[in-house]
């Protein structure tokens, strides 16, 4: 208890203090809200933010379609029966968190804007997601059929998670290099022998988006692996009988079934994704530019840098952001599916 | 009943046609998975020549292999070596038997007994903890703050403490568990290291130990929490009945009956306590540092040494991989049990 509140207090303090070493020790000076203006109005805003420019046609399309869904789902809740004051309140926050950041997507994500560290961020937190419960699903269902060395591939399919991320991190290094890396011949057939995946932003992305999703497939498959088993036969089992094809079968029986589970398996993933910072860090350290730099990297520099009040509120901020979006989470999807059930 | 759970046939039996499909999938993502993996193996025994000019698949085909990277590794920095998989074998198997250890009593008491801390003495105690943080800075020395702090908490709670109302349940106490660690690291590191400064634990192994201690407690007592939960309740009611204690009660027929559940966890939180690299990174330097510092820094000032790095990750991976052949069908079976419950 000691442990986990002292360091939440602390951390508070210095995001609203400027810490300087001095002999025989640190001295901290507060200064307010110093630090957190500077992250979101000052110097380090094309670093946190990114640069904003107008959204693209298709930008203002998504974000148009966006808004009006989230207004109809507001407008919904305020009208039902079960709606209470604070859970409007609540929601409408969520709304406009929710929006604000879907702002900053569509106009940091075209062709003049540049994406900073906390749009980085959720691009390897929700495509990484994305890609890794897809695989994994996929290579649970596989692996769950009666084939003979299935324990093999099971085995095998875990190693990932074994590695260290850092470790990960120096070996995908190894792989993405197209001069001498393994792939080097493809590269070369493909007439892109001089292309490095660094030099260009999204192809530094990508590389640090495929060494995540390589490295945490695992985790997902080896859960989904056991809800899949542990899932009960008969109903299935009636379904052959009664002549139900292998995808009426996952759809109405699997499906349902394994959903609570795989909405507690996202929401580990999300509170841990968040804070990847190995990849990025090793891989590209951050670059080209701050293309790949995610948050914790950012306070991680900002700490080598003996920033350490702006550290802590980037530490901070995140911490808000994450909170924010598993209670979110929670309350809005993983009640509703496991109410399904 | 039980024994149809383990020794089923699954309602699956793919056509050959499905079945060629499958091993194809299969074998591309194995693919997937093990090349990274063998690419490493080769590069242990490749000279670094043989790394610069170019990508070379097979040993004796394309290149001779040597075993200078194996050799340089186990004898020239031979103290380099041992010293970090020290620190790594004892602070990621100490921190996580502990974990295990108190997650598992910690969560079997949130299961099993009704908690209801008054939200006043929760605001006190971090009231405490504010005031002895301004007596620091006014100058008084941080031991004599914090005991005038605790024995002002301990009088505070003692005298007052009854008027509070609002209290929280045990569900709060599990949630707000698991919202340490949504807490990121970084926002721990900056006051966990300014902590083991004055304590004088820098670079040692206890600090480690104790830090991921604190960090997997979150994991461990979420993931034992379902499955101490999918014990039916009549069997411990029979054994209080028949006059056994609480603690042989979770000695004798908890833990036994969790054994699948407490070994899936414990892999977990071993994986995490052996490849933790930010902590790791700030609280050691020389003494007790890890195999994942030490992977780092073989990015030496002439680029990575690709050569070194393979042997090391391959050493470390080692007992974890055969760790994980020896758990899988515990795995499987284990975490299901938690897994329905959702």
């Amino acid at each position: 208890m000691f442990f986990s509140i002292f360091p939440l207090v602390v951390s508070l303090y210095l995001s609203f203090a400027r810490v300087r070493f001095a002999r025989g020790g640190v001295e901290v000076q507060f200064v307010g809200l110093a630090n957190y203006h500077k992250l979101l109005f000052g110097s380090e805003q094309a670093h946190l933010l990114g640069v904003l420019a107008s959204p693209s046609p298709l930008g203002w399309l998504v974000f148009l379609a966006l808004l009006a869904g989230t207004v109809f789902l507001l407008v919904n809740y305020a009208r039902s029966t079960g709606r209470t004051a604070l859970g409007l309140v609540l929601r409408t926050a969520f709304a406009v968190l929710f929006l604000a950041l879907a702002w900053l997507a569509v106009s940091t994500l075209n062709r003049d804007g540049r994406p900073g560290t906390l749009m980085v961020t959720l691009v390897y937190v929700y495509v990484g997601i994305a890609c890794q419960y897809l695989i994994g699903l996929g290579l649970a269902l596989l692996t769950a059929q009666d084939l003979p060395g299935r324990r093999f591939f099971r085995v095998a399919f875990m190693l990932p998670m074994m590695i260290t991320p850092v470790g990960v991190a120096y070996m995908f290094r190894m792989l993405a290099d197209t001069g001498r890396g393994p792939f080097a011949p493809i590269w070369q057939a493909m007439g892109l022998g001089d292309f490095s995946w660094v030099n260009d932003p999204w192809g530094a992305r990508a590389a640090v988006l495929i060494g995540d999703i390589w490295q945490w497939t695992p985790f997902m498959f080896i859960v989904l692996l056991a809800a899949i088993e542990g899932q009960a036969q008969e109903p299935i089992e009636a379904a052959v009988v009664d002549g139900a094809s292998r995808w009426q079968i996952f759809r109405h029986i699997t499906l349902p079934q394994i959903l609570p589970v795989s909405t507690a398996l996202i929401l580990i993933r999300m509170i841990e994704a968040y804070k990847i910072i190995d990849l990025p860090n090793v891989l590209t350290n951050g670059g080209p530019g701050t293309a790949t730099e995610s948050l914790t990297l950012h306070a991680f520099i900002a700490w080598r840098t003996l920033d350490i009040g702006s550290s802590a509120a980037i530490a901070y901020l995140l911490m808000v952001l994450v909170t924010v979006m598993s209670v979110a989470f929670v309350q809005f999807v993983r009640r509703r599916t496991t109410e399904i059930v | 009943m039980v024994k149809r759970f383990f020794h089923r046939t699954s309602a699956f039996r793919p056509s050959p046609f499905e079945r060629t499909l499958s091993y194809l999938v299969l074998g591309f993502w194995s693919l997937v998975v093990l090349f990274p993996l063998y690419w490493l193996l080769v590069t242990s025994f490749k000279l670094p020549i043989d790394v610069n000019t170019g990508p070379k698949y097979i040993p004796f085909v394309d290149f001779q292999p040597s075993l200078h990277a194996w050799r340089y590794i186990f004898v020239d920095v031979w103290n380099d070596t041992a010293r970090p998989y020290a620190n790594t074998v004892i602070v990621g198997i100490t921190s996580s038997v502990l974990a295990l250890a108190l997650g598992a009593s910690a969560s079997y008491a949130l299961v099993r007994f009704e908690y209801r801390p008054r939200l006043g003495i929760i605001g006190l105690f971090i009231g405490c903890v504010l005031l002895a943080i301004v007596f620091v800075r006014m100058g008084v020395s941080w031991p004599l703050a914090t005991v005038v702090a605790i024995a002002l908490f301990l009088l505070l709670a003692q005298t007052i403490g009854r008027r509070f109302r609002r209290a929280l349940a045990n569900n709060d106490i599990a949630f707000w568990m698991i919202s340490q660690r949504i807490l990121p690291p970084v926002a721990v590191v900056i006051p966990v290291y300014i902590l083991f400064q004055q304590l004088h634990l820098l670079d040692t192994r206890i600090a480690l130990i104790v830090t991921y201690l604190a960090v997997n407690l979150p994991i461990v007592v979420w993931l034992l929490r379902d499955y101490f939960q999918s014990i039916p309740i009549e069997l411990e009611e029979c054994a209080a009945i028949d006059g056994a204690s609480r603690l042989r009660i979770f000695w004798a027929i908890v833990l036994p009956l969790s054994v699948p559940g407490l070994v899936a966890t414990f892999l977990f939180v071993l994986v995490f306590a052996w490849n933790e690299y930010l902590l790791a990174l700030f609280l050691s330097s020389a003494n007790a540092q890890t195999m994942p510092l030490t992977v780092a820094a073989q990015n030496a000032t002439r680029g990575p040494q690709w050569w070194y790095m393979s042997v090391l990750i391959l050493i470390m991976i080692l007992p974890v991989i055969v760790a994980a052949i020896v758990l899988e069908r515990f795995i499987a079976r284990g975490l299901l049990v938690g897994a329905i419950k959702g």
